[in-house]
């Protein structure tokens, strides 16, 4: 195996992999203070997620929405740049096919109206997006602090169409849509009986493998990575560093709020208020954890899905709360590792003298 | 008389902010990313209702508090510092860290997912008032922050330290300063007067609730960068955002302007600020720069 | 001229004396056998070309690292190895050429910073701070407000600051790195005012420079550095700007008596002109200051000149990535075409290409494999309808490879990993594989073997052979002549002189690099 593939491996997969190891223990101290043997919980664990049929439908569908949210934060982290408002977009996006849904007449065939829900949705996600690339392109806004903010807005303000116009009275959601309902897996086998999976796992791979051939096949991506590794040889190439900025902060914008079509068109066939989750900011830890390359983000995703719901398995022996702890371990983990797997590589290759 | 109830609604709603974003000015004054405050007031809210509850006795409590809040903010320096991971995520990384740990913690000691036993605190028990916010010790610290922190930064060696090595680590180094160093301390600080904040929380409700920072850590930050990290500037952000609250509480029944609409001001006014439309909100040069050189 | 060593190290006389100095950079030999005498009171110069050693040497000397081997005193006491504290503890400062100011802070909080002044445990002083500041000030004549922020100064301002904050730390001893890199010529006069005030209060003084004419001006003795080592201790009473570049150069000098004649350049066959271009530099200084130049097809014009005398401006405006402040740049294809203000892109499609001097900063994206590096810049030819043609480019790649030897021959292989001779390879494969009319090279050989270097010279004669304009910028005069057609220098961010190869000699080239002509047409 040559040199490069050798240590892009390495790069990629040991900070992932001592990142998960060190999960694992904290996670066994975790349960030990609890008084339960770790055992048990992880074989409960694996019960409850993939040891069953419903189970195994609850983590597919979870991952769904965790695919789109990783590939958003990653298509960003690519460029150099953090995408923290993918919460708020999946959130928007949501709203946009439920309302588009809504007012679609019902007479509309499911293979115009669920394209047409799917466009509004991208489109809210990456108009939303657009705000940060701009400020960052234009005004130099540093696009953590703006994107942080404005998860608080336009959450708020999501929030105030559904209690002021648009709720079914007595909830905290609208009504169900008339059309572009995407039906669930149960519908092709009886195997999830029960489960949330849908057919929306479908179109995530699809974006998965999308954005992998937008990355690595395509000029757009050629120049986005440029940007993202060495901006000033990217401008030396003659890339238009801001125009790269905004055009991935659109897509990116894009991906997350196309992930909410998950809860609105798959699952509950409405919009509610929350439905996102924190799927949003899960999304962080699955592009990072993924390395930010799609068949990571598409593994990433299935196994903070499997710790999601292996939460709720566990919850008779220890709380599922603790499965958030391990989430975190797992980022910190993973970003104080990166560097030193790099330092370690660096430092046992000497790098020639310039 | 409404409006003295208007002044001290405000304040008590200020002062976690005021606690916390005096922690943010004082870390990111020194170069660290200060996303990470809501994590030490919930860390520091739940330690301090843990310690309130053991002992009895608030001071503990507060103590405990401020210990809790340190801790954290010494694993953010070390990742960040020693480590040089990037701030940012490692940030947000420390946020969820602290909902979880709390939340596992509540089940363990508390045997609850929403909220703790009753904790002896600070505030009155019923709530509102002049004369229960006079005598409540952590509204007068809050106040006192703000100067100590003014003096701090301005008038001590420490704190001409810290604004080198925010703006220009390699200045500073170069003249024998002790770069990390000031940094950790800077990081302890915030971690002690963000954890104020939540200690606040905690000991005048008299009870620690899940999550009940409730975003007060994000709109100190942004009250940190509104006021252009100066301390005095910072605080009057604070008592700004607090009165846009105090109204959104006050119209809540009147249905004159949607409440999410007065909810959002702060994180408007931080994105105008960022954006430069009223004068620009330039960081200290060298902040959330610890990652290693590629 | 006295002979080396005829001052005893240990006489109360000699401030600074440092003995076959020898110090390396892993395969790069920097100082081979160093000697520097320096007598206390007196303002000493160190002079050599580029790469001489200099730095180095008084990098040693600052603490900043230990030499291999090698011996320094310091007032007769020996402190080989020492670090920047102890040196700063016995009153040996350091002025750096890239100033370690906090912009943010006042002058006086620049200079007590570490040092802070302070009222009771944990108040700082300020009055006093500022007061001990002025006094200082006042004494040395190194007038500065106090109580400004830095970022308001300037830059003669700051750096009389940086001066003050080692004679705030008692320094006797000061060594000023290239210390009129960035200044104006009257800020220079003031400089040399200070220099002489400190002499006259006992201190030592030794300056790093390679402009004759400011060597001539100030100091009292002169060492000549050459490849590492001592060629010369001079006293500059004793000596000629002549002598002192024979030295610098290694052979003697022919100061010409005027610039040389200009080498015309037949206007039909123009395919670079640059008229009166004027760029600022990034700290707002004016690097290019009213260019005009102009580039013939088929010929190869070499720029030599010490770096920072606002080549890396120039160039950098010609290929679009700096912004001109006035005048014009036009390249000539099928037709004349300015291009002030288009853009990289534009550019490179009008028929640019440009090796730039940072292969590691610019010129490659280091984490991108060899065939990737290989399309930077023309990556738009090599795509169909949005997608990247992989055949295409890993057909380029094999092609490119084979021709310029580039090794390892693997292409996906991450640039990263290969040397900097076939790093650099990559660029000028690259920049010359591509259709272009104007060529701008700028450093093409700096950090690059032997072989790499003939290999990429031969690229650039063939360039010409086929009618292509090159622009040659180096620092390495070697390379120059023996390349280039017309020789022109550029110094203080004008062309000093031009010339046509054949009256151009490295003697004549590097006394108008140092600026010793300006001494003898004064």
């Amino acid at each position: 195996m040559n040199s490069k593939v050798r240590d892009t491996l390495v790069e990629g997969v040991v900070p992932s992999v001592v990142a998960l190891m060190i999960a694992l223990v904290v996670g066994d101290i975790l349960i030990l203070v609890f008084g339960e043997s770790p055992l048990a919980v992880y074989r409960l664990l694996l019960e409850g997620t993939w040891g069953n049929a419903y189970g195994l439908g609850q983590v597919l569908y979870k991952a769904t929405t965790l695919i789109f949210t990783g590939l958003a934060v990653a298509i960003g982290v690519r460029a150099g740049l953090f995408n923290i408002a993918a919460e708020s977009q999946l959130a928007a996006g949501g709203f946009a096919a439920a309302m588009t849904g809504l007012l679609l007449p019902a007479t509309v065939p499911a293979v115009v109206a669920i394209p047409l829900c799917m466009l509004a949705a991208m489109a809210a996600g990456g108009l939303l997006g657009g705000v940060p690339g701009v400020l960052k392109a234009r005004f130099g806004a540093h696009e953590v602090i703006v994107t942080i903010m404005l998860n608080f807005i336009v959450l708020a303000l999501l929030s105030y169409l559904i209690s002021a116009h648009f709720h079914v009275p007595e909830s905290l959601h609208t009504e169900e849509i008339r059309t572009g309902s995407i039906p669930r897996l149960t519908a092709a086998s009886s195997y999830f009986a029960g489960s949330a999976a849908n057919f929306t796992i479908i179109v995530a791979l699809i974006a998965a493998a999308a954005v992998w051939v937008l990355l690595f096949r395509t000029r757009a991506g050629y120049e986005l990575r440029a940007v993202g590794l060495q901006p000033e040889a990217a401008e030396y190439g003659g890339v238009k560093v801001p125009s790269v900025v905004i055009r991935t902060f659109l897509i990116s914008g894009a991906l997350a709020g196309l992930g909410g079509i998950n809860y609105v068109l798959g699952y509950k066939h409405y919009y509610e208020e929350g439905f996102a989750s924190g799927a949003g900011f899960l999304g962080i830890a699955v592009a990072l954890v993924g390395r930010s390359h799609p068949l990571g983000i598409v593994l990433s995703a299935l196994l903070f899905a499997t710790l999601s719901q292996g939460g709720l398995a566990v919850n008779a022996l220890v709380p599922k709360q603790m499965v958030e702890v391990l989430q975190a371990v797992v980022i910190i983990a993973v970003m104080t590792s990166i560097p030193e797997v790099r330092r370690a590589l660096r430092g046992a290759r000497p790098v020639p003298a310039t | 008389m409404i409006m003295l109830a208007f002044l001290a609604q405000t304040l008590r709603i200020a002062i976690p902010y005021l606690f916390a974003s005096a922690g943010g000015v004082i870390s990111e004054r020194a170069g660290l990313i200060g996303l990470t405050l809501e994590g030490y007031m919930l860390g520091a809210a739940f330690t301090a209702a843990v310690g309130s509850h053991y002992s009895g006795s608030p001071w503990i409590g507060a103590l405990c508090g401020i210990a809790g809040g340190v801790a954290m903010a010494m694993l953010y320096a070390v990742c960040s510092l020693r480590f040089r991971a990037n701030q940012i995520v490692v940030g947000i990384a420390i946020n969820l860290l602290a909902i979880g740990l709390t939340r596992v913690f509540l089940r363990f000691i508390f045997d609850s997912s929403s909220n703790s036993s009753r904790v002896a605190g600070f505030g009155s028990e019923t709530g509102g008032g002049l004369a229960a916010l006079v005598s409540n010790p952590l509204i007068w610290l809050g106040l006192a922050t703000v100067p100590a922190l003014a003096w701090v930064l301005y008038r001590t060696p420490f704190g001409l330290r810290v604004r080198a090595v925010g703006e220009h680590p390699d200045a500073a180094a170069s003249v024998g300063v002790r770069v990390n160093r000031v940094r950790y301390a800077a990081a302890a600080l915030s971690g002690m007067l963000a954890g104020l904040g939540g200690v606040y929380l905690v000991l005048d409700q008299h009870q620690f609730t899940d999550q009940m920072t409730a975003g007060r850590g994000f709109i100190a930050i942004a009250a940190t960068i509104f006021g252009r990290w100066d301390p005095v500037r910072v605080a009057l952000a604070c008592l700004l955002f607090a009165a846009a609250e105090t109204m959104q509480i006050q119209l809540q029944g009147m249905k004159i302007v949607p409440s999410q609409f007065l909810e959002i001001l702060p994180y408007v006014l931080t994105i105008i600020a960022l954006a430069g439309v009223v004068g620009r909100a330039v960081p200290p040069a060298a902040l959330g720069k610890t990652t290693e050189p590629v | 001229m006295t002979t080396p060593g005829s001052q005893l190290p240990g006489s109360p006389d000699v401030a600074v004396s440092m003995q076959n100095i020898v110090k390396s950079f892993g395969a790069v030999q920097a100082n081979r056998g160093a000697t520097l005498e320096v007598r206390r009171g007196e303002v000493h110069a160190i002079v050599g070309e580029n790469g001489a050693g200099k730095s180095t040497l008084m990098r040693i000397l600052g603490g900043l690292y230990p030499p291999n081997s090698g011996v320094v005193t310091v007032h007769g006491r020996t402190v080989t190895g020492w670090s920047t504290a102890e040196a700063i503890d016995a009153a040996v400062g350091m002025v750096h050429q890239h100033f370690m100011l906090v912009p943010t802070l006042t002058v006086a909080e620049n200079i007590v910073l570490g040092r802070e002044l302070t009222r009771g445990p944990f108040m700082l002083d300020r009055m006093r701070s500022e007061r001990a500041v002025a006094d200082l000030a006042m004494k040395t004549g190194l007038l500065v407000p106090a109580g400004r922020r830095v970022d308001e100064l300037s830059v003669g301002e700051a750096q009389r600051v940086e001066i003050l904050k080692a004679l705030y730390r008692g320094a006797r001893t000061l060594i000023l790195d290239e210390p009129t890199a960035v200044l104006s010529p009257r800020e220079v006069e003031e400089l040399w005012q200070v220099l002489r005030r400190l002499r006259s209060e006992g201190d030592t003084i030794i300056l790093i420079t390679h402009k004759l004419d400011e060597v001539m001006a100030i100091s009292d003795s002169i060492t000549v550095m050459r490849h590492g080592e001592t060629v010369e201790q001079l006293r500059t009473a004793d000596t000629n700007p002549a002598e002192i570049a024979r030295a610098m150069v290694g052979r003697d000098v022919a100061l010409p008596a005027h610039a040389g004649s200009t080498g015309a350049v037949d206007s039909r066959s123009v395919a670079l002109e640059l008229k009166d271009v004027r760029v600022r530099s990034t700290r707002g200084t004016v690097a290019v200051d009213g260019l005009s130049l102009a580039v013939a097809r088929g010929e190869i014009l070499g720029i030599a000149g010490v770096e920072g005398n606002g080549q890396t401006e120039l160039i950098e405006a010609i290929a679009g990535l700096r912004d001109i402040e006035s005048g014009s740049i036009t390249l000539s294809g099928a037709s004349p075409e300015d291009i002030s203000d288009s853009s990289v892109e534009a550019r490179a499609r009008a028929g640019l290409s440009h090796i730039p001097e940072d292969r590691h900063l610019r010129g490659l994206v280091l984490d991108y494999s060899i065939e990737d590096n290989l399309i930077l810049g023309m990556h738009r030819q090599f795509t169909k309808s949005g997608l990247l043609d992989r055949d295409r480019i890993a057909d380029n790649a094999r092609r490119q490879i084979a021709a310029f030897d580039i090794r390892p021959p693997d292409p996906h292989q991450q640039a990263r990993a290969l040397s900097g001779g076939n790093q650099q390879k990559i660029v000028v494969a690259r920049e010359m594989g591509r259709d272009f009319g104007v060529l701008l090279a700028a450093q093409p050989t700096r950090g690059v073997d032997v072989g790499a270097i003939e290999f990429i010279h031969a690229r650039l004669r063939e360039a010409r052979a086929s009618g292509k304009a090159v622009l040659l910028v180096s620092a390495d005069l070697t390379e120059i002549l023996a390349l280039s057609d017309r020789v022109a220098v550029m110094y203080g961010g004008k062309i000093v002189s031009m010339q046509a190869r054949a009256e151009a000699s490295e003697e004549s080239l590097g006394a108008f690099m140092t600026g010793a002509s300006r001494v003898t047409a004064a």
